[in-house]
């Protein structure tokens, strides 16, 4: 199945990432090729098939509710990019 | 012969006895590193001050059994307090991390000594440490060949000499595949086996941290430190952990071995076929009662693996948005147009790649075709191997398709790079433990054989893999770091 261009530019908004001109052209020959590899599936006849989405019996994990230390605000912040009083700054948001 | 060409247990062997101290061996890994890195490129970052000093340390204190006073080095994917990590991305070049993995704090409790942290392709997405955004690593075997991926730093600097031991990590193959490349023992746990807090999440229900060492003693006494519960990692189960040294016997009569047809096809180096045939025969005439099974929709695999781990890496690297931590476009003048730039900044093309294609199947609309078709295949392969465990304990199968690739060979050819995963794949589909240990080589290069277990027995694999290797002499083969022509 072919990706157009239109559609790479749908994805890339989707996933926040930017793409040059050449990357968009470039994915959308790359993804209609592994998507055709990917419709062989469409060989198996999945109707009664229950997906297997984890494969440990696990759902729900709890633990006592108990406060637990956190770390120090200074770590946290340590590798932020822009920080002023204590928090993360980022561009005008409203 | 040089401390650094020893085993773990070797070593440890002769820390015990004061016949060297931790400060020595410690060098002698330093200076390996000094002598090989720069052809082979092993490293990111090489930690030697911080290693001198918990070398000096260990002497000052107590011996402490297990790997104490051992120098490693660690994926560098796996968080280390104070120490840069960088999932050899951009986007990470400059991280710090303020706490430890649990496995890295493991080691560190057990007095490891560390030498630094090991190349990757990019966020482990990759089977030849060419997708690193810094540079590739380079085979110990033939420098002009890759030394297999994701883990292939890991593998080619415990292969050359420059760590005793490492942790790797293997979402579809990236412990196993530059292990059996390398011609190391490259062990992936049990989903669930090892605690994956605090390292960096690539696709969460297939990744997997584990081993990759010398020989199957050395593997079995790292496990022994990292393997068990985490309460921090929901994933990791609360079961008993062995001793896995206490299965290092050598006994394998009566064990049940079956090769699977589907592994043995075309596409698969005949020669490689032909040496993990003879494997099967040597199994044979230690004992063992080995018969070929079939695993009808092992050919599903890797397209229902190349949308599912997409999938979810597209949702696990939404995190890196330049807000918290990692690279920012600091000239963006609204949120949306920082977030795309940085990302576009910050990730390599494989990167990109695997979030565009995650982020399509996961989209309204491509949802059911793709992914949720894919989760259901991943229960037949899972069921597949359900049915071969009923009769049998362990399966045998060649680890890859051919031997290690000449650098840049591949690299074009998208779904060609991808078949690299075709046998390794699969048992991260079912959740499976899975080692893959030096059976051989061709054309002088390293051929592994993949010995894949029920869920929680790696008991049983180290118990047939150490029988194979006391029996035969593939783990003694050292490289010689020049080109293999």
């Amino acid at each position: 199945m072919a990706i157009s261009v239109k559609q790479v530019e749908q994805v890339a908004y989707l996933a926040r990432l930017e793409l040059t001109e050449p990357e968009k052209q470039l994915f959308a020959e790359q993804l209609s090729s592994i998507l055709d590899y990917a419709n062989k599936l469409n060989e198996l006849d999945t109707e009664q098939v229950e997906p297997l989405n984890h494969i440990l019996p696990i759902y729900n994990v709890f633990r006592e509710d108990i406060v637990q230390p956190s770390p120090p605000r200074e770590d946290i912040l340590s590798n932020a990019p822009l920080v002023e009083d204590g928090q993360y700054k980022v561009p005008r948001i409203i | 012969m040089e401390l650094y060409e020893l085993t773990c247990h070797e070593l440890k062997e002769k820390l015990d006895r004061k016949e060297v101290s931790c400060q020595e061996i410690t060098q002698s890994f330093l200076k390996r590193i000094d002598q090989v890195e720069e052809q082979l490129k092993a490293f990111v970052t090489v930690t030697a001050d911080l290693a001198l000093q918990q070398a000096e340390q260990y002497d000052a204190g107590d011996a402490v059994p297990g790997l104490g006073g051992i120098p490693y080095g660690l994926k560098d994917i796996i968080c280390t307090r104070g120490v840069r990590t960088t999932a050899s991305s951009k986007m990470l070049e400059n991280y710090v991390p303020f706490y430890d993995a649990m496995v890295a704090a493991r080691l560190a409790e057990h007095k490891g000594i560390l030498l630094g942290k090991l190349n990757l392709d990019e966020f482990a997405m990759g089977s030849s440490t060419e997708q690193s955004a810094f540079y590739p690593t380079r085979n110990p075997w033939d420098l002009e060949r890759v030394p297999g991926g994701s883990s292939g730093g890991s593998a080619a600097a415990v292969a050359a000499g420059e760590v005793a031991y490492s942790l790797g990590s293997d979402t579809g193959g990236s412990i196993r595949q530059p292990a059996a490349f390398c011609g190391v023992v490259g062990l992936k746990p049990t989903y669930g086996r090892v605690s994956r807090w605090g390292v960096m999440s690539y696709a969460s229900s297939f990744d997997q941290v584990g081993v990759i060492s010398r020989d199957v003693r050395d593997c079995a006494l790292v496990l022994n430190a990292i393997a068990g519960h985490d309460p921090r990692d929901s994933t990791s189960v609360n079961q008993p952990v062995p001793d896995y040294t206490s299965f290092l016997t050598s006994d394998i009569k009566g064990l049940k071995i079956a090769y699977p047809r589907e592994y043995f096809q075309q596409g698969v180096d005949s020669e490689i076929r032909q040496l993990i045939m003879n494997a099967l025969k040597h199994f044979e005439q230690l004992g063992a009662i080995v018969e070929e099974v079939s695993l009808p929709h092992s050919e599903y695999a890797l397209p229902a693996y190349y949308l599912i781990a997409p999938a979810e890496a597209s949702a696990n690297l939404a995190r890196y948005d330049g807000v918290r931590y990692g690279l920012r476009d600091l000239q963006a003048e609204n949120v949306v147009a920082m977030f795309s730039r940085s990302r576009a900044a910050g990730f390599g093309p494989e990167v990109k790649r695997r979030i565009m294609l995650g982020t399509y199947a996961l989209s309204s609309g491509y949802y059911d075709a793709y992914y949720l078709k894919a989760l259901k295949v991943r229960r037949l392969i899972a069921d597949d191997f359900t049915r071969v465990f009923a009769d049998y304990d362990l399966v045998v199968a060649p680890t890859t398709p051919t031997v290690a690739f000449k650098i840049g060979e591949q690299t074009d050819d998208l779904l060609t790079l991808y078949m690299n995963d075709i046998l390794t794949v699969p048992i991260n589909m079912a959740g499976l433990p899975g080692m893959s240990l030096p059976c051989g080589f061709v054309n002088g290069m390293p051929v592994g054989m993949q010995i894949v277990g029920k869920p929680f027995d790696e008991g049983t694999i180290f118990k047939a893999a150490y029988a194979f290797e006391q029996s035969t002499d593939y783990h003694k083969a050292r490289p010689t770091l020049g080109v293999n022509k």
